[in-house]
């Protein structure tokens, strides 16, 4: 029988800094910011960290590089690099840091500067000698090859592809945060530059600057916040391949895998989650993912975004900050996810705010479909 | 000391720069691997034997790269499904990447690179 974490850890704040571009700071000075943002949030001091869950796209020994320069000795640190699913995935290990006692005030946090550094997308160097013959241009070759084959086998078009970048927009027309708040249609992306089809560049997430981080805090300190807790409820972590060539099913992501781990351990149903924020790296993300996780029959992703259920007002609000699509997407975007659910479940989301929001789920995706990892969050432990 | 095989990757290299497009063969279950290893992904042996590929091919999924003129065109970028049941990644030569299709029946060569390509059936 194993250890039962459910609610075991709670947000006990959320920090952003520099979504868009923060020009003339490095990526460690936009993390440390959105750090002191949400251990302000939370009540909490730094000295008082001792667990660290972070990456990033630019320390190769990222658990050193932060916490040397955020000036912490913690006693826990996971510093696993999944990819953008990365700060997902880390609601399972400093849950089960705190559940154990080895820590009981962990950090999770990221930064990047990549809009301002480079202007580019900047991805890992590491030889990829079954594709590199064949000029991949990783990600997106990959994502258009899974994109590709969903269109096959299930019939979803580029209308419904161009739904899912419109709903996205429609959402960061209500966030002032969002980085491209300009209204989309749906012709407007059929109409964009094909950069691989059948993805066009207005399939693809942003490239912008931008922190985030997230504290998460025992039971017991919880109960002492001066903010309600928000309940980590449960989490699944799942990984199938690395490369797209090795993906058992193109159209069938981890998150079937580690959506139903997150479901069992929080003791709830798709019917049940009020709000998804996921990690929308194209357009086909959203639609894998939801199909995955349950909230549709597979093959019916695109039909649910196109039927609007998504958008404001709908039954199921999909990425109400604008996602990685139109909000921010600095390299890895998983620590987004978390910091809009808290801020929708705290009743904090002004003028996009979701009414009647208690649970939520958080989706997190790297590499090429290859890393996912959900999470479901609640005011109710 | 001891002389030291080449490991699989090399030897599927090697076996390019010979003309010859190699699959491994696991000894214990029966399966083929791509890419090669050192272990069989299906079964965890060690028993991996080279054995000479099929070359016939079908196209899983495939995508246009879209690029302009002067920085050498439009290309194509696709996923094969071997007819060993393994994936591998390629392009296809002798058809304009417009007219590549999902389920396109290929077969493979070895181009100057040297590389493994797809050519459609019955294409010249
Ligand atoms: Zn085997």
């Amino acid at each position: 029988m194993s250890m039962d974490l459910r609610s075991k850890a709670a947000v006990a704040g959320v920090g952003l800094y520099g979504l868009g571009e923060a020009p003339g700071e490095t990526h460690m000075e936009i993390m440390a910011r959105a750090v002191k943002a949400a251990l302000d949030d939370a009540g909490v001091a730094l000295a008082e960290v001792d667990g660290l869950f972070t990456t990033n796209m630019n320390n190769l020994l990222a658990g050193p590089s932060v916490a040397e320069y955020l000036g912490i000795v913690p006693r826990v640190t996971d510093a696993t690099n999944f990819g953008g699913s990365a700060f997902v995935a880390y609601l399972q290990s400093a849950t089960m840091a705190i559940a154990t006692g080895l820590c009981e005030v962990a950090l999770i946090c990221y930064g990047s500067n990549q809009r301002t550094a480079s202007g580019k997308l900047h991805s890992p160097v590491e030889p990829q000698p079954y594709e590199a013959p064949y000029k991949p241009r990783n990600p997106i070759t990959a994502y258009a090859l899974a994109t590709a084959r969903h269109m096959h086998d299930f019939g979803t078009t580029r209308r419904d592809l161009a739904e899912v970048a419109v709903s996205m927009r429609d959402w960061a027309q209500l966030n002032p945060d969002a980085f491209l708040r300009d209204p989309l249609s749906v012709d407007e992306v059929l109409a964009a530059r094909m950069v691989a089809d059948p993805l066009s560049v207005r399939d693809c997430c942003l490239v912008t600057d931008g922190g985030g981080a997230v504290v998460l805090v025992s039971e017991a300190r919880a109960r002492t916040l001066r903010k309600a807790p928000v309940w980590v409820r449960g989490f699944g972590v799942a990984h199938t391949h690395k490369s797209i060539m090795e993906m058992p099913e193109l159209t069938i992501s981890p998150a079937a895998i580690s959506g139903p781990l997150a479901f069992d351990m929080a003791g709830v149903t798709p019917k049940d989650i009020d709000i998804v924020e996921l990690y929308d790296a194209f357009t086909i993300n959203p639609i894998l993912f939801m199909e995955d996780l349950g909230f549709c029959p597979k093959g019916q992703g695109g039909r649910f975004f196109t039927e609007g259920h998504s958008r404001p007002g709908g039954r199921l609000p999909v990425n109400t900050n604008g996602g990685g699509l139109s909000c921010t997407h600095p390299g890895m975007y998983g620590v987004f996810t978390i910091i809009e659910a808290v801020q929708q479940l705290r009743g904090e989301a002004g003028a996009r705010q979701v009414s009647d929001c208690a649970l939520a789920l958080v989706h997190g995706n790297g590499g090429t479909l290859a890393s996912q990892a959900t999470g479901i969050l609640g005011l109710e432990r | 000391m001891t002389d030291f095989p080449n490991g699989p990757d090399a030897q599927f290299r090697q076996f390019l720069a010979e003309g010859r497009f190699m699959l491994q063969l696991c000894g214990a279950c029966g399966r083929h691997v791509f890419a090669p290893r050192v272990l069989c992904k299906h079964c965890g042996s060690d028993r991996l034997d080279w054995v000479a590929a099929s070359g016939r091919a079908t196209v899983h999924a495939a995508t246009v790269v879209r690029q302009k003129p002067e920085k050498g065109g439009d290309y194509l970028y696709a996923l094969m499904d071997l007819a060993e049941g393994v994936r591998m990644i390629s392009t296809v030569v002798g058809t304009p990447p417009d007219a590549v299709r999902i389920g396109d029946r290929l077969r493979a060569e070895i181009d100057d690179t040297p590389r493994v390509v797809f050519r459609k059936e019955g294409a010249a």
